[in-house]
């Protein structure tokens, strides 16, 4: 086997079930069968998913800059699926919230998306994860062409959704969401460098 | 020569309730043969410093609802208490080494009886009673507790307050060696609360000192805090070593964090919403992962009992 059927065979098996870990420790501990949600399971359960949501982001933005460094191409055969286990998580974090946490009121969660804006700020990332979402498949990448490469720079803006949703929702404690932001800084950062030294190459080549 | 351990059976393990009650019986009589009937039948409060301890004599009152208590567990380890950490289980993990006694208060202001008193002193001459009360956080989840307590009317009318008294101030400990949430900043600490003179008499409020019949717990405020059940749980004063009565109003932790988000009144409100989320409805702690929020009551229900302190205030803007 070489290395590319290595990962694909071997790594991505084993990589996507370890991707689905935070969700069956949330079944087996809604079931009691291992230590539990505390007092308020729903709260427990919504912030867990958001977590790994913003966990997942920093993981999917963390390939290139990674590949770049280490020089390990096949770092990139993991990219699409750690971008849809963001999506996957941040959507149990919305079903969550609709339904376990608002119980299925409509008009309660409109109002919620319409006048809080951290609540604004997660579902316009959730919507642009969607659309990302359902054209993540080769085909359909090759049908929208460059308009693909478009749409899925908005990983970018997602990220800083999502620390900014996690950072206006806490009540004083800013640790964990400033932890978020200095990696995403991180992440963001690097690429806003590679570009700029890449334009002053092209301007001294000129 | 034999020297034998202290017995570890409490006392409350000898004297059976029947005994109590008919102690409690015997006294009143005594009061009554003894012509003090005017001063009540007066037990002190003796509140035991061992963890978990039973309280002697509590008596019941009209004030609690008949709505089923939350659980020991859910009310023992889901907690906020900055001074423990900010996670709602960090309360229950890290006080549980924390010394409640020696304990002493400190009484400042505008009152009579003013100066620093030990804990065992201060509670004394109030009668203990069990108050089970609806407790509404401003997160918007809300429990049942069967708090022990005593009447905080009585224990400022006891300390007597001057007329220049508008306010009650409170403290908490401010030690970081026992409280390591206080070691960052997250709120400008020691923790504050206030009162208006009105609100601190209403027959509602009490001082707690035990739930569940028991003494109370590190985690949830041990030796002694406030109870004001129509406002959100912030108000309600933790670890209290610090009582003062003030002409003006006091600031308040919360209020002086986010003055758009808290305000000095904190009264329960479904139709003032927090800028962040609505306070209509409320998670009542325990109800099960599949439970429906439940709507919040004005004055989270006790509106009988305190709307009249409000008539005149603009509850939007006051909020």
């Amino acid at each position: 086997m070489d290395t590319l059927q290595q990962v694909r065979l071997v790594w991505k098996p084993i990589i996507f079930l370890l991707c689905l870990l935070p969700l069956a420790l949330v079944v087996t501990d809604a079931n009691g069968l291992t230590a539990g949600l505390g007092a308020n399971p729903v709260e427990e359960i919504l912030d867990r998913f958001g977590n790994w949501g913003l966990r997942f982001i920093m993981i999917t933005l963390a390939i290139t800059p990674l590949r770049r460094i280490t020089g390990w191409t096949w770092l990139l055969r993991f990219r699409r699926m750690f971008g849809l286990f963001t999506f996957f998580y941040v959507a149990l974090h919305f079903t969550t919230y609709v339904w376990l946490d608002q119980g299925l009121m409509m008009s309660v969660i409109l109002e919620d998306i319409v006048k809080r804006p951290f609540i604004t700020l997660g579902f316009a990332a959730f919507l642009l994860l969607l659309a990302m979402a359902v054209t993540s498949t080769n085909g359909i990448r090759r049908r929208m062409r460059r308009r693909w490469d478009q749409l899925h720079y908005s990983v970018y803006i997602v990220g800083i959704l999502g620390v900014w949703h996690y950072w206006w929702q806490v009540k004083a404690d800013i640790v964990e969401p400033l932890i978020y932001a200095v990696i995403l800084a991180v992440l963001l950062g690097v690429r806003l460098r590679w570009r700029m030294r890449q334009r002053s190459l092209a301007a001294s080549r000129d | 020569m034999l020297i034998r351990k202290p017995t570890d059976i409490r006392p409350s393990e000898i004297t059976s309730k029947a005994n109590y009650l008919n102690r409690r019986d015997f006294m009143r009589a005594g009061a009554i043969a003894g012509g003090s009937l005017l001063a009540g039948p007066s037990l002190a409060a003796v509140v035991p410093g061992e963890n978990r301890a039973k309280l002697p004599d509590v008596g019941k009152s009209d004030f609690s609802t008949d709505e089923t208590p939350n659980s020991y567990e859910d009310v023992t380890t889901y907690n906020n208490y900055y001074e423990f950490g900010t996670g709602k289980e960090d309360p229950y993990r890290y006080a549980q080494d924390f010394k409640a006694r020696p304990w002493s208060i400190t009484v400042e202001g505008h009152a009579e009886k003013t100066g620093t008193f030990d804990f065992e002193d201060f509670v004394k001459p109030f009668d203990l009673e069990e108050r089970i009360y609806r407790m509404r956080c401003v997160e918007a989840w809300s429990m049942v507790i069967p708090w022990v307590g005593i009447s905080l009317t009585d224990v400022i009318k006891h300390l007597q307050p001057t007329s220049k008294a508008k306010y009650v101030a409170f403290e908490t400990l401010n030690d970081p060696q026992q409280m390591p949430g206080l070691r960052r900043r997250v709120l400008d600490w020691p923790y504050r609360e206030g009162l208006t003179m009105a609100e601190a008499t209403n027959p509602l409020t009490i001082f707690a000192v035990g739930i569940y019949g028991e003494v109370l717990p590190n985690q949830n405020g041990a030796p002694i805090r406030l109870v004001v059940p129509w406002k959100y749980g912030f108000k309600g004063i933790k670890g209290i070593v610090k009582m003062r009565f003030t002409e003006t109003m006091p600031a308040t932790s919360w209020n002086m964090s986010a003055p758009r988000e808290y305000g000095f009144y904190a009264n329960v409100n479904p139709e003032v919403d927090h800028p962040r989320w609505s306070q209509a409805r409320e998670r009542r702690i325990g109800a099960g992962l599949f439970a429906e929020r439940q709507k919040t009551l004005m004055f989270n229900g006790y509106g009988e009992q305190v709307a009249h302190l409000y008539k005149d205030l603009d509850l939007r803007r006051n909020f």
